[in-house]
């Protein structure tokens, strides 16, 4: 095998040579607006008294006090260092450069925490930051999963729209192999299975069929509704004691760890579904970038002719990467039934699948970054949970949107341009 | 052979027979080349009906149809294996395998013969207005899903695939409907006809944001669409759970006041029916596509892009405009599906599930009806006729109503890739040739 060649056709560095940079300025403009809104909201809707944000939990080592804040006063003060940041992205844009991410990052955070202080104000009640990032982390499980199975299915080359329907069939198989076996060990390996073979039929149709990829992506997803609601209705309903009241995964708290104030908690008193996360994220990224089967499907993905003429088999790699794509994206699926709640509902994934994508794009295609996505998206929707406790003004419709609006934002050229895989949605005819 | 092409087609048969005539000398032998002329056009008439039929069972009639019986027996399936008689009777399958067979026919028959009768004929009804019932309801949910259908069937000649149906609904419906309830005092054709635009702006400029993120940024549109479905539906929401914006006075549930009567599309057939004018809406749109794809400038230009943008580009085709300009025709002719739900179909007021899957069904319409708009039409009454039929099999049989998403997206699946039905119905591929037999017969007769 001729390295050389696999590697200039695959590694998707042909920008190298070539430093084409264009002074594009839709960071600075895309700041600027979202600063202004803040702002608008801040002056239109000024709120009273101070915020209490509780960092601690009983079984914490050391007990941290609740902090209390002025809420207007912070909110400002957030305003005013988002302003800065906005200044150096318009100085780094007029000189030519790329605004640095710790720039939008150290915006975004203040911006956040504005926010938070801002809704949080004249509350009588804790805005409890553990219950903020630990629901956040459990909310966003599926997500992660999910978006690592688009990332493996459109590395390469298939575009993996069905992810919701391998959620949702993962939910299913878990709640009833899991409430047959009494085994939530089970449930998960039959949530993989299950989603594999979601993936199978995609992998069917669009690699042996050559099918438009979103076309059958999107009728998986009415399919797998369509199947696991009705058997649902006739078969689960009238069973609930032996067909769908599984048993689930216990939290495993580690010792002393979880006693950290803070991240204790949140990281370290959680179900083995939740510890397997970065397991399978690490092992997904090393797969895909550090060994030859990621380089081979990569190479796929990117460009299939060429990888075909030195001798990887195309189809047979996309094969595969589908059938384990959907294995992890049940992983996720799992999630609802053998760790949330012990019992399937109908069509309970409610578009997480679709948050996944989009958590996906939003991370480039590279599985960090996308499962790093999928932590923001559950930390706003469970950002919309912990504000209604605290009795935010904010309608809950508003913050629910938000990882969609963020999406539309970060497609439209926010977070840097999102290149796909070269070969994405072209299915390959051997000639 | 082929020492005679320019006289012959590329018809191997026939190029056989024409060099067994030239063997014969027709001086020497009149009988017997007037009996090989006769033997020639015989066969060249049989040829005929022989292309034909292979062209019926090669061609896509025969694709879908293989799919809607591959879809409906597997809908069949699913019946058998949760109905209790069957199972109750299988049970003892080995001693008596009849009365298994029995319940399945029962089983699957009552199911299919209450899907009849829900969606085109009522055998059991008194009278024949009430018998037809049924298909009135087929027609009136065709509606939404004929114009939605177009929606996605149109984008999708562009070259762009409108997932976004849901959204652009919704906001339709909440434009069309607060049009209908908010604004009082305009006499019945005009409140209709400006709910109507309402509405249908609604849609389009939903639809239009898709390909305006398009044409400008490169953003995908299936994503750009999915993502706009959600923030429809979350702020189709809050307007509902907002007294004073959208929500009915009085009420704590997120629903909206009816539509009054002046908003309203009037009953095509009667008050007696639900089938409104909506339907003919439908057909006119169905229409203006049709013009809109097939004879106009602007549709070239779509179709264009549709099939290489690279080479519409070339051509002097503005790719942008016509990626904007063709997500607002979309986006309008969704918008007419949502319209047509809350001024004719749902005038009681309506919540954020007004849109009923629609959106979605859209893109099984437009798949299975080609993205044509003739075929579009059928689909649609196709699919209405399931969702009225599936509503009867649900109260009649105790069949759940999603066994009808199943058959349609096996449906969509399986005509979408004709090899795999033609493989297991073992119809032949298209492009082969029709296998001949007579002509080994044919020279038989020569030979002797």
């Amino acid at each position: 095998m001729t390295a050389p060649t696999v590697d200039g056709a695959t590694t998707g560095a042909p920008d190298a040579p070539r430093t084409v940079s264009t002074i594009s300025w839709k960071t600075p403009i895309a700041l600027a607006v979202v600063l202004a809104l803040y702002a608008l909201l801040m002056l239109l809707a000024p709120r009273e008294g101070s915020a209490r944000f509780a960092l601690s939990t009983p079984t914490d080592f050391f007990q941290i006090p609740v902090y209390v804040i002025p809420g207007m006063g912070t909110a400002w003060v957030c305003a005013a260092v988002a302003a800065a940041l906005l200044v150096v992205s318009v100085l780094a844009t007029r000189d030519g450069r790329r605004t640095p991410l710790w720039v939008t990052s150290v915006y975004a955070a203040a911006l956040l925490f504005g926010f938070l202080a801002w809704a949080a104000a004249g509350s009588p009640r804790d805005l409890s930051v553990v219950g903020l990032l630990g629901g956040a982390v459990a909310l966003s499980v599926p997500l992660v999963y999910g978006s690592l199975s688009g990332v493996i299915g459109e590395r390469s080359g298939t575009i993996n729209i069905a992810i919701e329907s391998q959620l949702l069939a993962g939910a299913f198989t878990a709640a009833v192999v899991g409430s047959l076996t009494n085994s939530p060990w089970a449930g998960l390996v039959a949530a993989m299975i299950a989603a594999a073979l979601v993936g199978l039929v995609l992998a069917v149709f669009t690699i042996t069929y050559r099918v438009n990829q979103i076309i059958v992506g999107v009728v998986l997803n009415v399919l797998v509704i369509g199947l696991t609601s009705f058997f649902y209705s006739l078969v689960l309903v009238p069973n609930t004691q032996t067909l769908n009241s599984t048993t689930r995964f216990e939290r495993l708290p580690i010792p002393f760890l979880e006693r950290i104030p803070v991240i204790g908690p949140v990281l370290f008193d959680q179900t083995i579904v939740v510890y397997l996360m970065p397991v399978v994220v690490f092992l997904v990224w090393y797969g895909l970038f550090r060994t030859r089967w990621g380089l081979r499907l990569r190479a796929v993905g990117e460009h299939p002719r060429a990888a075909d003429t030195v001798g990887i088999e195309v189809l047979r790699t996309r094969y595969r990467a589908l059938l384990i794509a959907g294995a992890v994206g049940g992983m996720g699926g799992a999630f609802y039934t053998v760790v949330s709640i012990n019992q399937f509902n109908r069509e309970m994934t409610a578009g997480a699948g679709f948050i996944a994508l989009a958590a996906m794009i939003f991370g480039k295609w590279n599985p960090i970054r996308a499962a790093l996505a999928g932590l923001l998206f559950g930390f706003a929707t469970n950002l919309q949970n912990v504000l209604s406790v605290v009795g935010s003004p904010v309608p809950s419709q508003f913050m629910l949107m938000l990882p969609y609006i963020v999406t539309l934002f970060a497609v439209a050229g926010l977070v840097g341009r999102s290149r796909p895989p070269a070969a994405l949605a072209r299915p390959y005819t051997k000639e | 052979m082929s020492e005679t092409p320019d006289r012959h087609s590329a018809d191997s048969s026939d190029n056989r027979l024409a060099a067994d005539m030239e063997k014969v000398d027709p001086a020497a032998d009149p009988g017997l080349a007037e009996a090989l002329e006769q033997e020639r056009a015989r066969e060249a008439d049989e040829d005929r009906w022989q292309d034909a039929f292979h062209r019926i069972i090669s061609g896509g009639w025969a694709v879908s149809l293989g799919a809607i019986l591959l879809a409906v027996l597997a809908g069949s399936l699913m019946i058998i294996v949760t109905d209790e008689a069957v199972q109750q009777a299988s049970g003892y399958f080995f001693s008596r395998p009849s009365d298994t067979f029995a319940a399945v026919g029962e089983a699957v028959g009552g199911a299919y013969s209450a899907l009849f009768q829900g969606a085109v004929y009522n055998f059991q009804a008194e009278t024949f207005a009430g018998a037809i019932r049924p298909l009135t309801q087929t027609l009136t949910n065709a509606t939404p899903l004929i114009a939605a259908g177009l929606g996605v069937a149109i984008a999708f000649r562009a070259g762009l695939l409108n997932i976004g149906g849901q959204g652009q609904m919704l906001m339709s419906a909440a434009a069309a409907g607060w049009v209908g309830f908010g604004v009082t005092g305009l006499p019945f054709p005009l409140h209709l006809i400006l709910a109507l635009v309402a509405g249908i702006l609604a849609g389009a400029l939903w639809a239009g944001i898709a390909g305006l993120l398009k044409a400008r940024t490169g953003a995908h549109e299936v994503i750009v669409t999915i993502m706009l479905n959600y923030v429809a539906f979350y702020l189709l929401s809050y307007f509902l759970a907002t007294p004073g914006l959208m929500q009915a006075p009085g009420s704590a549930n997120p629903k909206t006041p009816p539509t009054p009567e002046s908003a309203q599309l009037p009953p095509l057939l009667g008050e007696r029916y639900n089938l409104h004018w909506g339907f003919i809406l439908a057909l006119i749109a169905v229409a203006v596509v049709w013009w809109i794809l097939n004879r106009s400038a602007v549709g070239f230009s779509y179709r264009a892009v549709g099939q290489n943008p690279r080479a519409a580009r070339v051509a002097g085709i503005d790719v942008s405009r016509s990626t904007v300009s063709v997500m607002l025709v979309a986006g309008a002719l969704v918008g007419l599906a949502g319209v047509t739900q809350v001024l004719g179909t749902v005038t009681t007021g309506f919540g954020a599930d007004i849109d009923a899957g629609i959106g979605f069904d859209a893109i099984t319409v437009a798949l299975l009806g080609n993205s044509n708009p003739i075929g579009v039409l059928g689909a649609g009454i196709l699919f209405g006729g399931f969702k009225a039929g599936g509503s009867a099999m649900q109260a009649a049989e105790g069949i759940p109503i999603e066994i009808v998403l199943v058959v349609q997206s096996l449906i969509v699946l399986f005509i979408a890739a004709p090899p795999l039905v033609r493989a297991i119905f073992r119809l032949p591929q298209p492009g082969s040739k029709p296998k001949k037999k007579r002509s080994q017969a044919a020279r038989k007769e020569v030979a002797a």
